[in-house]
């Protein structure tokens, strides 16, 4: 009987532990969080699935030895910053520069289109360091 | 703010194999812009009685640019960086190539998260030498503090060398010291390392360094070891190589395998810094690294003991075991089975204590 009380109380912690584990950080201000890691000029995850109008806080966080960039926007954003000269962002919503070793937070509200987000350092997007946002 | 320019340097390394050998790095200039200049390098290394050497030559691309860096992995901690002899890798190359008529006269008369530590400093002509040890990142924060550029592959590449050795020699060449030394654009530094080693290998993946996948790799590789070496890949035989189709690029060629004349052992020997050379007894080995550069994503691993086995940890063939966890997160699954274990765990033992077992 003991046991049987046991087991049950272990399975509804368990379930507790797996919706906390499994459910998106709630932000502060009601958005969700999502964090993002850079390691090897490579963003992980590379692609993210957001609902139309949902407000995203992202925390970005950089292990490379080398300065990055988090830009979001759509294919003319990223050729604007690929052709740019913009060294470094400060911080408008979805774009900011994430210093080598650094982390950093953005805030961006999507509308209904998928994006894009990457890296315009000169090569890093040739390279690769990009990512996509799927929206729906 | 001052910006450098990353240079892979036109390198010789000449490797005496005793036991093996690795050798240097050489390739792509990386500018301001991440842009990469490729040129063709030169590296010669030996290997004899368990000291490995290395000459390589860095060449000073024009004044009134800044200064130039190149960072270059090291199979071990090196006891001494000096000046190497002029002529040690023109000679390598005369004795496997046939050389145009206006060369082979110009020659004759020539003759983590933590900190990197500096473990050795030193100056030859304009280059500015630094030898560090420390991990992948490590590195890379004291070379971009330091002005390197370091392009978007640097931190998997120094990774991918950090995991074997911790050992990197940063080369600047100053401009400023070029220009009051008299250097032009195109002379070349040569610098000699010695390296105490047991775990010789070539690193040839630093060629690649900031190139586009698709850039053609070009080299020149020469080793001098005690005996004919294993070599791990192993290198195609040029009749093959010259086989293949045209779009498709070799990878490493074996272009020469000989016993080393005791004409160039006398000629290597009387350069500057190459007296330990034996006069006789030494294996050359010449190979050709033509590769395109998303595939060249290997080393050179050499065992000149005569067992016939070279690493495949050393030729950075080893598949990953461990990676760098910084990147790495823990997933929800892996969390939620953790709790589950803790949670039976503690109740099973909870019901062993009021059942009067002991809990175990």
């Amino acid at each position: 009987m003991l046991r049987r009380a046991h087991a049950a109380i272990a399975l509804t912690l368990l379930a507790a532990c797996a919706l906390a584990a499994c459910a998106p950080a709630a932000a502060g201000t009601g958005g969700r969080t999502v964090r993002i890691t850079i390691h090897q000029s490579a963003f992980r995850p590379s692609e993210l699935d957001v609902r139309p109008g949902e407000t995203i806080r992202f925390v970005i966080r950089n292990t490379d030895p080398i300065d990055h960039e988090f830009i979001v926007g759509d294919l003319g954003v990223q050729d604007a910053h690929e052709r740019g000269t913009e060294a470094y962002h400060p911080g408008l919503p979805g774009e900011v520069t994430v210093r080598a070793g650094e982390t950093v937070t953005t805030t961006y509200t999507f509308a209904n289109d998928d994006l894009l987000f990457g890296c315009h350092i000169p090569g890093h997007w040739a390279y690769g360091m990009r990512g996509v946002v799927i929206v729906g | 703010m001052r910006r450098f320019r990353l240079l892979f340097p036109l390198t010789a390394f000449a490797s005496l194999l005793l036991v093996a050998a690795p050798a240097f790095a050489c390739g792509g200039l990386v500018a301001p812009n991440g842009t990469v200049q490729l040129v063709k390098t030169t590296t010669l290394a030996a290997y004899h009685e368990g000291i490995e050497h290395y000459v390589t030559s860095f060449e000073f691309a024009g004044g009134g640019k800044g200064e130039f860096g190149s960072i270059i992995p090291l199979p071990g901690v090196p006891t001494e960086v000096i000046r190497g002899g002029d002529w040690t890798l023109q000679r390598l190359v005369q004795e496997t190539q046939p050389q145009p008529e206006f060369f082979a006269l110009a020659a004759t008369g020539a003759e983590d998260a933590a900190r990197a530590t500096v473990i050795l400093k030193t100056k030859i002509d304009a280059l500015d030498i630094v030898v560090l040890e420390g991990g992948a990142v490590a590195v890379g924060n004291w070379a971009r503090e330091h002005g390197f550029l370091l392009p978007p592959d640097a931190p998997e590449v120094l990774e991918f060398y950090a995991k074997r050795s911790p050992i990197f020699m940063t080369v600047r060449f100053d401009a400023g010291r070029a220009a009051e030394q008299g250097l032009a654009e195109g002379d070349g530094t040569p610098v000699h390392v010695v390296i105490p080693t047991t775990n010789p290998w070539v690193p040839l993946r630093i060629l690649a360094l900031g190139a586009p996948a698709e850039a053609p790799i070009e080299a020149d590789v020469y080793l001098l070891t005690e005996r004919d070496p294993a070599l791990l890949p192993a290198p195609l035989a040029p009749g093959i190589a010259s086989q293949l189709p045209g779009n498709i690029r070799p990878g490493l060629v074996l272009e020469a395998s000989q016993e080393a004349s005791t004409t160039l052992l006398a000629d290597l020997r009387s350069d500057k810094g190459m007296e330990w050379l034996p006069s006789s007894g030494m294996w050359l080995t010449y190979l050709r690294v033509d590769a395109r550069a998303g595939d060249l994503d290997y080393d050179l691993a050499i065992d000149a003991s005569g067992a016939g086995q070279p690493s495949p940890r050393a030729a950075g063939l080893e598949p990953e075991v461990v990676s760098d966890t910084g990147g790495l997160e823990v997933s929800p699954f892996v969390w939620t089975v953790i709790a589950v274990v803790v949670i039976f765990g503690a109740f099973g033992a909870l019901d062993r204590r009021r059942a009067g077992r002991p809990a175990i």
